[in-house]
């Protein structure tokens, strides 16, 4: 009905203060958006990346990498546990989940199976692995249907909080780091940052394990083909002395057991890295160093044999160095990684994008110009279509509409990109529609003879179905965007989203609220936007 | 001030005859969605690198100096990365380059190549942007956005079917198609780079396409109830003019308004607004001379109409 509800005035006032108070932190600058009482809202628009500058990265954890190399430190460990019991084993064949040993001599199975048991960790009340008897010669060693399906999920859980830790080491101003998918991780650190230092960072793994080098057998014949089957060749560093190494596979310890990496010195002054182990670390170094004293030992990072120094005496105080011609720069990047943990598994680059601050900056004014021309050629256009009465009514309602637009994005946090600028620009054209459709409505309903207030009633009831089902098609399309899109798309989605409703409340409730004051107040005897 | 508002100018009510016309729009619609359809194959869409994957990075040469384009081209060719290409832009300032990055080589390490190679092509630049897309994301974004326009199509089927008959739902989806078709002509005419904003972009063609179409299928409804023994041409007719204005109207300002967008939105919205804009225009179209001569090649059920008086309800039970 047209006539001045108080509801409707009330909701009017109610939607023009919410606008306000909201969008009100955006003319803001941050140090006066922190100054206001924690009471106000003081979060303006998130700008994306295309509009602020930053980097963007989608890595992919390599899980199948991570299971292969995990099943094949299966099949290690269970040679070297009976290898040190002096069970022999005649074959060891690989499976989905784990490894099969068959025994040499039957008659060693209880020792078999009790040292290999003695590889599963008795501390957790679900081991990961487990130990079975198969016949009367094989022992299967694998791991739990459960381990196996959470492996993977596990592993990109774990290479978030490894990211995060790595990035927040940089400095970087608020970092992302969300998952996406099953095995993806997003990371987006807005403003200047570094798109190549960020790769580098997070793009090493920094597996670092202490292995003996093999010296009874040779690199040269190794490197023809003849491998011992508990060795492996690992390529040198540029600066460890030697293009390729043999090392025996058995791990004596890793990165796990690091508690503490730091820049330090050696003896001659260069660039060092010291590291301290744990207790369980320094007690298998100290155990391991003491009883190869005279042999040198690999320090083997990501795949590379950093330096192979030879143990003078047992080390058993848990902590060392590792020297090897490194830059400050390169020691504090390297020390940064390891007290961040190793990655579970390799992490591959998928896709990339960095937005200077400055193409961003761009970009907005771009963006900024043309909402503005666009919105006064729609305010002339209106101005000039149905008059100063009608069209201010529309204007007024545009108005109030740009305004709960920043106030909702402000407050939900949603996130303004390019695409999503235009979303806002058409959203206007889209909200004029709803009033063209009222006024055109009541022209008709004006032609037909009936009276003023019969015509301006009959406008807005008839024209409400078509409103409300033109703009649900707006908002399916917006739907699938943002289930669909990706990135700058779901920005565009969300805009239009918030759009077709502040569009749908403001247009219709300013008209009629508007046109009931004008009824109160002018009397009118016809409607100026009819005959 | 005779003559304003402008409204006032425009004629009160139109009779034009819009049915008599639509032999030669369908003819002339056939001809170009095939066209478009053909165009779509040969010579293909430009597809950017969200969907096809490869790297595409922007270059300036500092203190306003003039990029060599020639030079940048060769230099990057002469890395064998396949299909380089090199557009000026702010009168050659500025480049934007696109080439291919192979599948076995770690993405940083390619760009860094190429940096390089430009930096001894024409000296220090600075680079403003650089993305990289593997080709295993860009086939799954592909993916995602034609899935997405399918679900579109679907589901504002489905609306129509829902709110209005089932002819109104094949018409709607026809206008759709032929919305969404053409727009994808008018990409692969101008060479516009077919990308995710593409897709949003089709996306809201589809969402401006429908809202128009119900606005004239809503007048409609509406006609075939008061004048039940109307001829359904006439009603047809009778329902176009009289929502004509509108149409104008509204059609006119988000037209003038992504003109402004194409304008001064700058390089990276520019193909996104063309789009819209078009995709705007043709749903206009579409839904004066293809949603609603279908609905007269297929007939209403006019009794069954009639007794339908609230709006909300499912039109299957008035299927012919």
């Amino acid at each position: 009905m047209i006539h001045l509800s108080r509801w409707k005035v009330v909701l009017l006032v109610l939607s023009l203060l919410f606008g306000l108070l909201f969008s009100y932190p955006n003319v803001l600058s941050a140090a006066q958006r922190s100054a206001l009482p924690s009471w106000l809202p003081n979060s303006g628009l998130n700008l994306g990346l295309d509009l602020q500058g930053g980097s963007y990265l989608l890595l992919e954890v390599d899980v199948p990498a991570m299971r292969e190399k995990r099943l094949s430190n299966l099949g290690e460990d269970a040679r070297t546990v009976l290898g040190e019991a002096r069970v022999g084993v005649l074959s060891l064949s690989r499976e989905s989940s784990g490894v099969v040993v068959t025994l040499a001599d039957p008659s060693q199975m209880d020792l078999g199976l009790q040292s290999m048991r003695g590889l599963i960790n008795t501390n957790s009340a679900t081991p990961d692995r487990t130990v079975q008897r198969q016949g009367t010669d094989r022992i299967r060693y694998a791991y739990t249907d459960q381990a196996m399906a959470s492996m993977g999920s596990d592993a990109v859980t774990q290479s978030i909080e490894v990211v995060r830790r790595r990035i927040d080491n940089l400095g970087t101003r608020e970092p992302s780091i969300t998952r996406q998918g099953t095995e993806r991780i997003v990371v987006q650190a807005p403003g200047e940052s570094d798109p190549a230092q960020l790769e580098r960072v997070i793009g090493q793994t920094a597996q670092l394990t202490f292995q003996m080098v093999d010296v009874e057998n040779s690199v040269q014949e190794a490197m023809a083909g003849a491998i011992p089957p508990d060795a492996e060749l690992i390529p040198g560093a540029p600066d460890s002395g030697q293009a390729f190494y043999l090392v025996k596979r058995r791990v004596l310890v890793s990165g796990e057991n690091l508690t503490k990496a730091e820049v330090t010195s050696d003896q001659n002054n260069q660039t060092a890295i010291g590291f301290r182990f744990d207790g369980a670390g320094a007690r298998r170094f100290g155990e391991a160093t003491a009883a190869n004293i005279g042999r040198p030992f690999a320090i083997i990072l990501d795949g590379q044999v950093i330096s192979a120094p030879t143990i003078i005496s047992a080390i058993t105080g848990g902590s060392g160095q590792i020297t090897g011609n490194y830059t400050i720069q390169q020691a504090s990047e390297m020390v940064n990684l390891l007290n961040g943990g190793a990655l579970p598994a390799p992490l591959n680059v998928e896709e990339r994008r960095t937005v200077t601050a400055e193409l961003g900056a761009d970009a907005v004014a771009a963006g900024m110009l043309s909402t503005m021309i666009g919105f006064a050629i729609i305010v002339v256009f209106i101005f000039l279509a149905y008059g100063f009465l009608f069209g201010g009514i529309s204007v007024f309602g545009l108005l109030l509409n740009g305004l709960l637009i920043i106030a909702a994005m402000s407050m939900t946090g949603a996130t303004l990109t390019l695409p999503g600028i235009a979303g806002l620009i058409l959203t206007f054209a889209v909200a004029v529609d709803a009033n063209v459709l009222i006024y055109e409505r009541m022209r008709d309903e004006a032609r037909a003879g009936r009276s003023v207030i019969a015509s301006l009633d009959a406008g807005f009831n008839k024209a409400m179905g078509t409103i409300v089902d033109a703009n649900l098609t707006t908002l399916v399309a917006a739907l699938i965007m943002f289930i669909f899109g990706a990135g700058p798309v779901r920005g565009f989605a969300w805009t239009l989203t918030i759009g077709v409703f502040t569009s749908m409340l403001s247009a219709v409730l300013v008209a009629q609220v508007g046109l009931a004051f004008w009824l109160k107040f002018a009397k009118p005897k016809k409607l100026p936007i009819a005959e | 001030m005779r003559g304003w508002p402008l409204i006032k100018v425009l004629p009160v009510k139109t009779n034009l005859k819009f049915v008599s016309f639509a032999k030669y729009a369908a003819i002339m619609s056939a001809v170009l969605v095939i066209a478009s359809l053909v165009g779509v194959f040969k010579p293909g869409l430009n597809m950017g690198i969200d969907f096809r994957g490869g790297a595409v990075m922007e270059l300036t040469k500092p203190d306003g100096q003039i990029l060599d384009l020639e030079q940048v081209r060769s230099a990057v060719d002469g890395l064998g990365l396949g299909d380089v290409q090199v557009q000026g832009i702010d009168n050659d300032a500025s480049a934007i380059v696109k080439f291919q990055v192979p599948d076995d080589q770690p993405q940083a390490q390619v760009v860094a190549q190429v940096q390089t190679a430009v930096t001894a092509a024409v000296g220090e630049v600075t680079y403003s942007g650089v993305s990289v897309v593997g080709s295993k994301v860009s086939g799954e974004l592909f993916a995602s956005g034609l899935l997405a326009l399918g679900a579109a199509v679907v589901l504002m089927f489905a609306y129509i079917w829902f709110r209005f008959e089932p002819q109104f739902g094949f018409g709607a989806v026809a206008g759709l198609l032929h919305d969404v078709i053409l727009t994808f002509g008018l990409i692969v005419v101008m060479r516009l780079e077919f990308s995710l904003n593409m897709v949003a972009a089709i996306l809201t063609v589809i969402g401006y396409s429908m809202n128009d179409t119900v606005v004239v299928f809503d007048r409609l409804r509406e006609n075939l109830r008061k004048y039940k023994t109307m001829p359904l041409a006439e009603v047809i007719d009778l329902s176009i003019n009289e929502t004509l204005t509108r149409t104008i109207i509204t059609g006119l300002t988000a037209v003038m308004v992504l003109a402004a967008l194409a304008v001064y939105g700058g390089p990276a919205l520019f193909g996104f607004s063309i789009a819209l804009m078009f995709g705007i225009i043709i749903g206009t179209y579409s839904s004066i001379y293809v949603g609603a001569p279908i609905i007269l090649l297929w007939g209403v059920n006019r009794s069954g109409a009639a007794e339908e008086a609230k709006p909300i309800k499912l039109g299957m039970a008035s299927r012919p």
